[in-house]
């Protein structure tokens, strides 16, 4: 067994004389004998590390690591840069605590200072923080940003991720507020539904660009609905779009919110993942979570500070609009250098090849007899088809061939699947794809 | 500490000017502003907004603290005074010459001290 | 140094995707982003040299002593990077089928099963992504408990006002009004004034044990007592559990529900502000309202399942954060029944030794036996020379060690709070100790220079107060 601690047992002894004891279990003396637990833990007992590492091994070898992924819907399988890799793993980076003592904490800082500068070109908004947990609770802050006094009710398209709905809601019935879900119509945001459901109470409305479906949505006309009954306006990104799709910021948002996953960070059953979030500077005093400013030091030398912190829990306590304090820190590194290696031409490149490689996988699937592009919209990497076999065979018969096919779900009694396209897929994996489909189907 | 004859003060440390009848202007005194340190942002309410005896009409904020600004009064704010918020540092530089919000149509008076009671509190917290 | 715009330049870049092999489709001008994102160009070598020099100016555990009080800054075993960095758990899109990540679902439940016992709970989620989070959940359980049982007159968490800042927080975000209850002299709550405040409309206690001043409350089994025989439930925070794991279990002490700071505790890495995991435990009568999915033992295998119609619904998409969850599993692995507990007497024993040996210097603000943490106060050296806390905090950076938590816990004036962990060496300490002697001998003999300190580190004290009041918050291009 391994416990990490260094002192010996003559050190041991040594420390324990210096505070008066001979027996290390003395110093529970104090702790009311009830409550101790006079027995050993239920749980194994130590190991070395090489029965660890065979251990951890074995369990990870029961996974199955799919080399095609055509799966999304929150999630997705993005070229990872070798150069991002290393720089995140760096062990400053990596066993540092957050960066309260700024002196010896400059690298963080800056890079949080270089993350928070990169967020805000992306989505073309004024103020980013240094990141929340991820992209639904960044969607549920962003919520709870624009809830006033009077008004309370935050509406939310039926189009967004259900994930990300539920975590929305919980949020809003922990601060006694009400969540409304605007219908949709033909796959995306129904305008007319959102005229009729804002009112003086309403606090916001938050769509998903692309959609849950991959669908564009109207973002700009939305806005405008939005704003014109005095609501503030959300929107939820894909940070990989917006190397060539319309920014938050050019479609008059007040909050941006994103899921930074597919910036650098690999699918890992969930996470660690990255919640981005940005707004105007209108909004900058309203936005929780920590955020890095620059400054200069005693000597006039530039430097980086956390800064805004009356803002948060730690000093403001109850009167703290969240209670966020630990964020994703590392991952924000990741998506930094993600950017840093990318560089704006590689993004949209990378961007372009998901929209052409879903467009193409889409009409080669749309090919197969019975499988039908469910909605007509403009779509980015993902869209959705009907499939008129069962899904749960299809997938079956996809794994054999080292494919994750799309996410099966019901909608109206009607079986639909919705897929994902990234740069990762190679047109020979699609055609493979859309062989095993039309095996299957025919 | 400088007390100011002309004022009225409260036990947390704002100064309270009396207009007339129904109208007061408020401050932080220089005691406050020197111990909550360099304000950087003050957060105030909005012309037509009610405020209570007893209860905080805003907050100040140093960089690592934040401090309630309380109302001894009840009334609707008539007046904010707009240049703090953009210098939030005049409040440091001149305390009692820096009014935060102007309140009319009082309706209620707290408990508010005479510049002797003040001067007494002072002594008791140093 | 420079940002990483001011080394980019037009027409560098790193080699990275092939061409793209299907016809090009462009997106329509309607949807078509109108201005660039000014994102750097660099070379792989621009880029690998900027993020060495950013690392040389952070400081991590890796580097030196890291007494962070109630943060519990512990040695990142290495062998945990590497298990979650294995392509058979990094490679695992969330929604894959059930029968394709058997591997995940029993990280998941291994981890749960141990943990569940050494804090004396039921249940467990992984949802939660921080110790807030996990607060924020916990709490959220509560409410849920009460409003299932249809008792809405319950709208007060009970916090003592010794709490760190994340408790009080919380509970507004849950709904619910706070009640500050004053520390005794000893630094445990006040009995008497807790039963003052305790009725029927309390909701739940939020405590941790042993407290922030790094003392453990013996009146733990009374306090718990007085609010369930009130009606409400009691709330842990795991934030100190590293002093008493594996001896001693929130479950035995009469909490109902408890987080865990993976990133603590369990040897996870703080990532400079995170990724952590805050794990949420809980007892029976409150597993019917975890987070959706519930995830653990199903026939031969594993499954997941989202049927618990009580649950207080999601709190993150997916899971929670996975690969931390396997980092600490591998290191409860490597610790076992013997390590857990001989880890939480090392630090007790740690911060004993080092409080010892400072006690001719420095003042502790609560003397005798401490936990994992004691807190010093300086409250006397301000008064008499005008160093304060933050001077001597900035005295040790000159030293290479990183400073204790300052300014906390609010109820100790001038505090520094000292968390070695059981990471450290008697070695290292005895060498800790002599730099914090050095300091505070340098201030007794120059008080004056102790303000101008930090003057070796990369930059010198910055000016915080400019940064609040004209915020800068991301580069300026133009």
């Amino acid at each position: 067994m391994g416990s990490y601690i260094p002192s010996t047992q003559k050190e041991r002894e040594e420390m324990l004389n210096a505070i008066g004891l001979d027996n290390i279990n003395q110093l529970y003396d104090g702790i009311p004998s009830q409550v101790l637990l006079h027995r050993e833990l239920n749980i194994p007992s130590g190991k070395s590390e090489m029965e660890v590492r065979a251990e951890m091994s074995a369990m990870a070898a029961k996974n199955t690591v799919f080399p095609h992924i055509f799966r999304g819907a929150g999630a997705y399988n993005h070229y990872i840069p070798s150069i991002v890799k290393y720089v995140s793993a760096k062990e400053e980076f990596v066993t540092a605590y957050t960066p309260y003592q700024a002196e010896i904490s400059q690298g963080v800082l800056q890079s949080i200072f270089e993350y928070q500068t990169e967020m805000c070109e992306l989505t073309g908004m004024d103020v980013s923080n240094a990141s929340v947990y991820d992209g639904a609770t960044a969607a549920a802050e962003a919520v709870g940003m624009c809830r006033e006094r009077k008004r309370q009710v935050a509406l939310v398209s039926a189009t967004t991720n259900p994930d990300v709905i539920e975590v929305i809601k919980t949020y809003c019935h922990g601060a006694n507020a009400t969540v409304e879900i605007v219908p949709e119509k033909d796959g995306v945001t129904d305008m007319e539904a959102l005229k009729s459901m804002l009112c003086e109470t309403s606090a916001c409305f938050y769509v998903q660009q692309p959609n849950y479906y991959g669908i564009f949505e109207d973002c700009e006309a939305l806005g405008e609905i939005t704003h014109a009954s005095g609501a503030k306006y959300i929107m939820g990104c894909n940070p990989i779009a917006l190397g060539i799709m319309k920014s938050p910021g050019e479609c008059g948002a007040d909050v941006a919110t994103a899921e930074g996953q597919p910036l650098g960070m690999s699918l890992a059953f969930g996470g660690p993942y990255l919640g981005i979030m940005a707004c105007t500077t209108a909004m900058m005093r309203k936005m929780p979570g920590r955020i890095v400013g620059e400054t200069v030091d005693a000597d006039g030398q530039r430097c980086y500070v956390l800064t805004l912190q009356a803002r948060e829990q730690h000093i403001r306590r109850e009167k703290a609009s969240s209670n966020i304090c630990s964020n994703q820190a590392l991952c924000a590194l990741t998506a930094t250098v993600y950017l840093a290696a990318m560089g704006p031409d590689g993004l949209k490149n990378v961007a372009s090849q998901c929209i052409s490689k879903a467009h193409y996988a889409a009409k080669e699937i749309a090919s197969v007899k019975g499988f039908e592009l469910k909605y007509g919209g403009e779509f980015f990497n993902e869209f959705v088809t009907t499939c008129p076999i069962c899904p749960d065979k299809l997938m079956g018969e996809l794994e054999k061939k080292g494919i994750l096919g799309g996410l099966p779900f019901e909608k109206d009694g009607e079986k639909l699947i919705l897929w994902c396209v990234t740069e990762m897929n190679s047109k020979a994996d699609i055609d493979m794809l859309v062989n095993t489909i039309k095996e299957v189907a025919e | 500490m400088n007390v100011p004859s002309n004022l009225m003060y409260t036990k947390t440390h704002e100064w309270v000017e009396i207009i007339d009848e129904k109208t007061v202007r408020t401050g932080l005194t220089a005691y406050a502003a020197e111990n909550l340190g360099d304000l950087v942002f003050i957060n105030l309410p909005e012309v037509g907004d009610s405020v209570t005896n007893g209860e905080a009409l805003g907050d100040v904020e140093s960089v690592k603290a934040v401090s309630d600004f309380m109302s001894y009064v009840t009334g609707e704010v008539t007046a904010v005074n707009e240049q703090i918020l953009d210098e939030p540092g005049t409040v440091n530089g001149d305390p009692f010459g820096t009014w935060f919000v102007e309140i009319g149509n009082v309706t209620e008076k707290g408990e508010l001290l005479t510049p002797e009671e003040y001067e007494k509190v002072l002594a008791e917290e140093a | 140094m420079e940002l990483v715009f001011e080394l980019s330049k037009e027409g560098r870049g790193c080699d990275l995707l092939p061409s793209c092999d299907v016809p090009e489709t462009a997106i329509s001008e309607k949807f078509a982003r109108v201005s660039a994102p000014r994102l750097p160009q660099l070379s792989e070598t621009d880029i690998s040299r900027h993020y060495t020099k950013l690392a040389s100016r952070t400081f991590g555990v890796n580097k030196g002593f890291y007494p962070l009080g109630s943060c519990t800054m512990k040695y990142n075993p290495r062998i945990n990077e590497e298990v979650a960095g294995l392509p058979g758990f990094t490679g695992i899109h969330p929604l894959q089928p059930e029968h394709t990540v058997q591997g995940c679902l029993e990280v998941m439940a291994k981890a749960e099963e141990y943990l569940c016992e050494i804090t004396g709970m039921d249940a467990m989620t992984f949802q939660p992504a921080a110790g807030a989070h996990g607060e924020f959940t916990g709490v959220m359980l509560i409410k849920a408990y009460h409003e299932k049982r249809g008792d809405i007159k319950r709208t007060k968490i009970i916090v003592p006002d010794s709490a760190h800042g994340t408790n009080p927080a919380t509970a507004v975000m849950a709904g619910y009004k706070v009640i500050n209850v004053p520390s005794d002299p000893e630094g445990g709550i006040d009995i008497e004034k807790l039963k003052a405040v305790v009725d029927d409309q309390v909701a739940g206690l939020m405590l941790t044990n042993p407290n922030t001043v790094g003392i453990f409350d013996k009146n733990i089994l009374e306090i718990t007592r007085i609010i369930k025989d009130a009606g409400g439930l009691c709330y842990y925070d795991g934030a100190n559990l590293n002093a008493v794991m594996g001896n001693v279990r929130p479950g035995d002490m009469g909490f109902d529900v408890v987080h865990l700071n993976l990133h603590k505790t369990f040897s996870t890495p703080h990532g400079g502000g995170g990724p952590g995991s805050g794990a949420v435990g809980c007892k029976k009568e409150l597993e019917e309202f975890l987070p959706k999915p519930c995830m653990g033992k199903c026939g031969e295998g594993y499954g997941m399942c989202c049927d618990r119609e009580n649950s207080i619904g999601k709190v993150k998409a997916f899971y929670g954060n996975f690969l931390v969850v396997v980092k600490a599993l591998a290191y409860i692995l490597t610790l076992g029944k013997e390590g857990i507990p001989e880890a939480s007497k090392m630090a007790v024993l740690n911060a004993n030794y080092m409080m010892q040996q400072l006690s001719d210097t420095y003042e502790a603000a609560y003397k005798g036996r401490c936990m994992h943490e004691f807190v010093l106060t300086l409250e006397k050296l301000h008064h008499e020379t005008g160093v304060s806390a933050l001077d001597i905090a900035k005295g040790l950076l000159d030293e290479g060690i990183h400073p204790p938590t300052m300014y906390f816990p609010l109820i100790v004036h001038e505090a520094l709070m000292v968390e070695p962990t059981e990471t450290e060496g008697k070695d290292t300490i005895d060498n800790v100790v002599a730099i914090f002697k050095k300091v505070y001998n340098e201030a007794m003999s120059n008080p004056e220079a102790m303000h101008e300190k930090p003057v070796k580190t990369v930059i010198r004290r910055p000016d915080e107060v400019r940064a609040a009041r004209e915020p800068v918050l991301r580069y300026n291009f133009d």
